[in-house]
């Protein structure tokens, strides 16, 4: 298994801030890698780098063997990117779209055609291929943007946030997509911060917060690794007296989130059942997920 | 220099001119009459009404005189509202750029794909006046054809000057200070609407400064089929000022994409 992206010490700063803050990264050919992270954690400053499109201030990074940024415009070659914000050339219509943009890979009339037309079927907008880029809803503009980054078959695809904005009934089929693209073949990296989208579509993640990589493993890994795994919420009157009782039974570890106390424990049955009797609590157990991971690792406080 | 030299010589920019060509064919009614249309009108009316009062200017009658101002400052009007308008509307608004930069294009392709597509329309406004000119007898002789190449090289020394000031800008309002301070002043000192020799001699000197005096010394001669003298300096001035404006926009828009 060959690696398609290796960074090493990567590093940007904006004057004193540092966004991305000395990472190592190793993704595989293959694989669907994401990048985890709340607002401002250095996600698409990251992304950005691997493009060529910010030069780090440190570190080195090869992206397909290539050195980035002195050999980007190669390895560009070879990369499908869909950016967070559209920029759709809104003058024109679908096909017009993706026309434009395979001319900027030098790819041109017939050798692109049956390529266009395939993508248009790939993101279900054959019905829509000449009309203008305002007459599409965001999923249909998302997935134009899917299939205009695959205009030149790339290797590796990086997509920034790609269901941010979108209804579920349009996320689901973006997902459905990049299981295609997985399929075929291609290394997918993408950045979220939607934890479902993380533990269903990537092989491996990467956990981002303030520039820095906290952890790296696949959902199960990073589960198992950083959480007991069950997680047993706990709310109503009394909440408070009813964990004070359990100190020293050493059936789990609690934190009170609002009103909210959510206990981690490898106990979960001892633990219901000292909840029975308990009339004015509420309580809901389930198994541990990825965003408790992350909220472990990234904390709870607010980020804007 | 040489990023500039390799990326010319590459053809990858061709992509960047044919996108902005089919934008172009989609609006070109409209376009085509705000370029055109408005300075024939002008040509027109001042050519007929004023020079009816000038009677001949610098041996020939006015509208002929006017018509070859005409010319230079169509291509300069034409290849700076595109470098600026459409150029910003590209890069800040609608982030056609930076899409451009995810492919094998870099900023130096865009550039010159940019600069090299308003050059071309101000070359098609130029062709316009000249026909509408030859019309109305204002034009002698196949050497008027001429001023084909040299307003190709102004529109891409103005479309350059006004990707500078796009690259700095951070919005619309802020092209006012380069109409305001440096395109309309060309356009009256030049030596468009009458001989530069009727002012002051520290205002001609100034003038000489100017790129538009040095486009409308070498098509004023051509259109009335004589060789320009000083052909030299005007192309390069013309050059000069181009190249110049084409490596500080590249510095410029580099630092402001790739940031
Ligand atoms: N061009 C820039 N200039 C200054 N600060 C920036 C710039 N780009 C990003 N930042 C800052 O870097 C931090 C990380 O941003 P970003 O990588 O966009 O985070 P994310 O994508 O994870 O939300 C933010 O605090 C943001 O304000
Ligand atoms: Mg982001």
């Amino acid at each position: 298994m060959s690696t398609v992206v290796r960074a090493h010490g990567l590093s940007k700063c904006y004057g004193t801030q540092r966004v991305v803050d000395g990472i190592d990264l190793a993704v595989h050919e293959g694989e669907c890698f994401g990048l985890l992270g709340p607002n401002g954690a250095g996600k698409t400053t990251t992304l950005r780098m691997l493009l060529g499109m910010t030069p780090p201030n440190g570190g080195e990074l090869t992206v397909l063997g290539y050195p980035i940024p002195e050999q980007a415009r190669q390895m560009r070659h070879l990369l499908g990117v869909v950016p967070q914000q559209d920029d759709l050339d809104p003058e024109f219509s679908v096909v017009e779209n993706l026309l434009t943009y395979a001319s900027y890979f030098g790819l041109h009339g017939s050798e692109i055609g049956q390529r266009i037309e395939a993508l248009l079927d790939f993101a279900s907008l054959r019905q829509k291929a000449s009309e203008r880029i305002d007459a599409l809803s965001g999923g249909m503009k998302r997935r134009l943007a899917m299939a205009r980054a695959l205009v030149n078959d790339p290797r590796l695809v990086i997509l920034d946030e790609p269901t941010t904005g979108l209804d579920p009934q349009a996320r689901q089929l973006i997902w459905q997509r990049l299981r295609a693209l997985l399929n075929e073949g291609r290394t997918l990296i993408l950045t979220t911060h939607y934890m479902d989208e993380a533990q269903r579509l990537c092989d491996r993640l990467a956990i981002m917060d303030r520039g820095r990589i906290l952890d790296v493993g696949s959902p199960s890994e990073l589960i198992t690794r950083h959480i007991e795994p069950h997680v047993v919420e706990v709310h109503g009157e009394g909440v408070e007296r009813w964990r004070e009782q359990q100190n020293g039974h050493n059936l789990m570890r609690s934190e009170l989130v609002g009103e909210t106390l959510f206990c981690y424990t490898d106990r979960e049955r001892e633990l219901v059942e000292s909840l029975c009797g308990h009339d004015g609590l509420q309580y809901l157990s389930r198994h541990a997920t990825l965003e408790d991971v992350f909220l472990k690792l990234t904390g709870r406080d607010l980020r804007e | 220099m040489m990023p500039l030299l390799r990326s010319f010589i590459a053809l990858r920019w061709i992509a960047v001119w044919q996108r902005n060509g089919r934008v172009w064919r989609k609006l070109a009614g409209p376009a085509l009459l705000g370029n055109i249309g408005e300075p024939l009108l002008y040509l027109v009316a001042l050519g007929f009404g004023l020079g009816a009062l000038v009677g001949e200017v610098e041996g020939v009658d006015y509208l002929t005189f006017l018509a070859s101002g005409f010319v230079c400052a169509s291509v300069m009007n034409t290849a700076s509202f595109e470098g600026i308008y459409s150029a910003y509307t590209c890069m800040a608004v609608q982030e056609t750029w930076t899409a451009m930069l995810h492919t094998p294009l870099d900023v130096h392709d865009i550039l010159i794909g940019e600069a090299m597509w308003a050059a071309t329309k101000a070359l098609l406004s130029a062709l316009f006046i000249i026909i509408v000119a030859a019309f109305l007898g204002a034009v002698e002789g196949m050497l008027a054809l001429a001023v084909l190449p040299v307003a190709l090289l102004s529109g891409v020394t103005f479309a350059a000057m006004a990707l500078v000031v796009t690259a700095v800008s951070r919005s619309y309002d802020f092209f006012l200070y380069y109409f305001t301070l440096l395109l309309t002043p060309m356009l009256l000192f030049s030596g468009v609407f009458f001989p530069v020799e009727g002012m002051p001699q520290w205002l001609q000197q100034l003038a000489q400064l100017l790129p538009l005096s040095h486009a409308i010394e070498l098509v004023r001669p051509l259109m009335l089929g004589e060789i320009p003298q000083g052909i030299a300096l005007h192309l390069l001035m013309l050059c000069g000022y181009g190249l110049l404006a084409l490596l500080l926009a590249a510095r410029l828009i580099q630092r402001r994409l790739h940031r």
